[in-house]
């Protein structure tokens, strides 16, 4: 039982880079907490520094209500698994499994259950004897899992250990730690869990919370949903939902009703918009989801006019790239809405969901219009 | 219909005659190969086989007689020799040289990988100086220290002991040795060894438990080449011991020479056959894990 506080967290390399920058994270105990981020976001040095392996520079972490600045990693109630899954390369899948057990000189037979009961669990049984050179990828990655589960940790530490497999094994492995997850919460056994990862599919379905970190510092921290539809400020827009939100760069101006100019255009809204804005003008970026664009009819107003410079026909859904003056919007369909003689002359009109628009201040990303609920 | 069948069949011939004429080719090629390859293997290797020949002649044969296979074999060198002409027999000097080996070996094994852990795992002040220090050494010749190292060795009373040829090794004094298991190190991820620490392990456990079997290969290359190093140094020894009943091998070959007016050729011959038999066993023995040694410059498995 042991939740996770990570208070004002800043890391400076030996050579004097700053990759965290005093950052701050609650996770509950039993809470599945994904860390997101672009490449060298420093998701891994924070991890790292939770594990121990990497020196704190500034700040604290607190597993429980122990303070583990300066405790070793063995003593932190933590355990790991690693990308490239860090077996043990002399041991037998056994042994792997064992040895945080053995290191802490627990009775044979306690070992040797705990050591049935994970290779259960993670179905690796018919493994135990094997060396990890003979194990497959996703083998070596559930006895990767199962040395992390033995040790009963008060937090599960996760380094993109899914990123090294195929796409459908990642799919079925996501869904095995999650079960796992769920199942250790149910049993009542610690389940903390920080899971880093830069994949947003492997971050929405896994995670009860989400930390989208760039550069260093946290964006935002909310559940998928709620990252999904009320993101902060324009980079987590951006990061979370595929294909990524349009970004229009325009200007916003409040003045009986809402304009938004873009380019040589200018569309307006009501309400739905003005209620929940909290500026009154400045140069703003306007966001809208793909799914969230649809193909106006001929006699509706307010509408963006665009040129479609190229369709992806995807299955169930159409991507359309429409360009409008020197913006390059993404248009999603559904292909049963598509009608391609609907579009003449590349020419298409586009309207957004107003109720899913979102305007970002253009100099700090921040999204301007979260301040009563829509 | 003769003529047709000739036209027909011409090519046939032709190809076969080209494709025996190849065969032809090649066969005296690869014989040509294989004779020159075999006579150069064969000049290379004539000095031993002269030894081990000669080892079974008399005295008087051996430079009477160019061959090497000895005209009336005799066990005579071997049983003399064993003897020597000190009240010791050869086998109180392979006694000295084991005692020599063996804790110079472990020694060098032990110091050489925590030695070498140290300077490819953790980051200390003066990291750089220390390890530029060693390089230093290795790129001193030898030579150079030998007459420090006897006064200092001389200083603290250690002459005609085992001890300056133990000591220097325990403490890493090998710089290659430590180069090489650094180089070696430096190929292997730390993953496993981040591993090891949240699974609990100190650092020493980390050295033992895990970077050392994974640094298995290398070691083993590095025992068998101090083994064999010091199977065969001779100055070392020369230096340091004056007691004949301290002598390793490497000196007790060459008391048979100093001590005998006339030399002993065959016995010192077959004292020097029995000489090369703990190296060549222990090479052959350990071949495999040695070219693997050698070989694995960064490729995991
Ligand atoms: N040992 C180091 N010394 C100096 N800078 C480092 C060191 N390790 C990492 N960095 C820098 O710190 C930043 C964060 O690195 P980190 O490995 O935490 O990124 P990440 O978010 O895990 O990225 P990825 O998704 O690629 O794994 C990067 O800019 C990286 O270049
Ligand atoms: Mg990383």
């Amino acid at each position: 039982m042991a939740r996770l506080q990570i208070r004002n967290l800043e890391k400076v390399y030996a050579n004097s880079f700053k990759a965290v920058h005093g950052i701050s994270l609650d996770v509950d105990d039993g809470e599945f907490m994904v860390l997101v981020g672009p490449s060298g976001c420093a998701k891994s040095t924070t991890l790292r520094m939770i594990a121990g392996l990497e020196t704190i520079t500034g700040g604290e972490i607190r597993i429980g209500d122990r303070i583990v600045n300066n405790l070793a990693p063995g003593q932190r109630g933590v355990s790991m698994v690693f990308q490239n899954y860090a077996l043990y390369p002399h041991m037998k899948v056994r042994s792997n499994l064992a040895f945080g057990l053995k290191l802490k000189r627990r009775p044979k037979p306690e070992i040797e259950d705990a050591t049935k009961a994970v290779a259960n669990t993670l179905e690796i049984d018919p493994l135990l004897d094997r060396l990890p050179k003979q194990l497959s990828g996703g083998q070596a990655q559930r006895v990767a899992v199962g040395r992390a589960l033995i040790k009963k940790p008060d937090v599960f530490l996760f380094d993109e250990p899914l990123s090294n497999l195929d796409a459908k094994l990642r799919a079925s492995m996501r869904v095995r730690i999650t079960d796992l997850h769920k199942r250790l919460k149910r049993e009542g056994q610690s389940s903390t869990v920080v899971y880093v990862t830069h994949d947003q599919t492997e971050a929405m379905t896994m995670g009860d919370r989400i930390c989208v970190m760039k550069d260093g510092c946290i964006m935002q921290v909310a559940d998928p949903v709620t990252l999904y539809n009320r993101p902060e400020n324009a980079f987590v827009a951006g990061f979370i939902g595929s294909p990524e939100m349009n970004l229009m760069e325009g200007t916003l101006a409040v003045n009986g009703g809402i304009r938004v100019r873009l380019a040589d255009q200018v569309l307006t809204f009501g309400e739905d918009v003005g209620g929940r804005l909290d500026v009154t003008g400045g140069e703003v970026l306007l966001g809208v989801r793909p799914q969230h664009l649809r193909i106006a009819a001929s006699d509706e107003e307010n509408a963006l006019e665009g040129h479609v410079s190229h369709v992806e026909f995807m299955g169930h859904e159409v991507y359309l790239y429409v360009d409008i003056a020197d913006i390059r919007l993404v248009v999603v369909v559904p292909s049963e809405q598509y009608h391609p003689e609907d579009i003449r002359d590349d020419r298409i009109r586009l309207i957004p969901r107003k109720t899913a628009v979102h305007i970002f201040d253009r100099e700090t990303g921040r999204n301007v219009s979260l301040s009563a609920n829509a | 219909m003769a003529e047709q069948i000739t036209v027909r069949t011409t090519p046939e011939l032709e190809s076969a005659r080209t494709l025996a004429e190849g065969r032809r080719m090649h066969a005296i090629s690869s014989a040509v190969r294989y004779a020159l390859l075999a006579g150069v293997g064969f000049l290379m290797l004539y000095p031993l086989v002269w030894l081990i020949g000669a080892s079974f002649k008399t005295n008087t044969e051996i430079f009477a007689n160019p061959g090497f296979i000895p005209s009336e074999p005799t066990l005579n060198g071997y049983i003399q020799g064993w003897k020597t002409s000190t009240p010791y027999t050869f086998a109180t000097f392979f006694w000295n040289t084991f005692l020599i080996i063996l804790p110079k070996t472990i020694g060098t094994a032990i110091s050489c990988a925590a030695v070498a852990y140290g300077f490819a795992r953790f980051e200390f002040p003066g990291k750089r100086i220390l390890f530029a220090t060693l390089i230093a050494t290795l790129l001193l010749p030898n030579v150079v220290t030998r007459i420090p190292q006897y006064l200092l060795f001389r200083d603290l009373g250690w002459l005609d002991t085992f001890l300056p040829l133990w000591v220097p090794s325990a403490f890493a004094g090998d710089a290659f040795f430590v180069f090489m298991l650094i180089q070696f190190l430096r190929a292997i991820p730390r993953d496993m060894e981040e591993a090891a620490r949240v699974d609990g392990a100190n650092t020493l456990q980390t050295l033992i438990y895990i970077v050392v079997p994974m640094l298995a290969p290398a070691l083993i290359s590095v025992c068998l080449f101090q083994f064999m190093w010091t199977m065969n140094d001779f100055l070392g020894p020369l230096i340091y011991l004056s007691s004949v009943d301290k002598y390793p091998v490497s000196l007790a070959l060459k008391l048979s020479i100093d001590t005998t007016e006339a030399f002993q050729w065959n016995r010192i011959l077959a004292m020097s056959v029995l000489a090369l038999v703990p190296a060549l066993t222990v090479f052959f023995l350990a071949q495999k894990y040695f070219i693997e040694g050698i070989s694995t410059g960064g490729v995991k498995g």
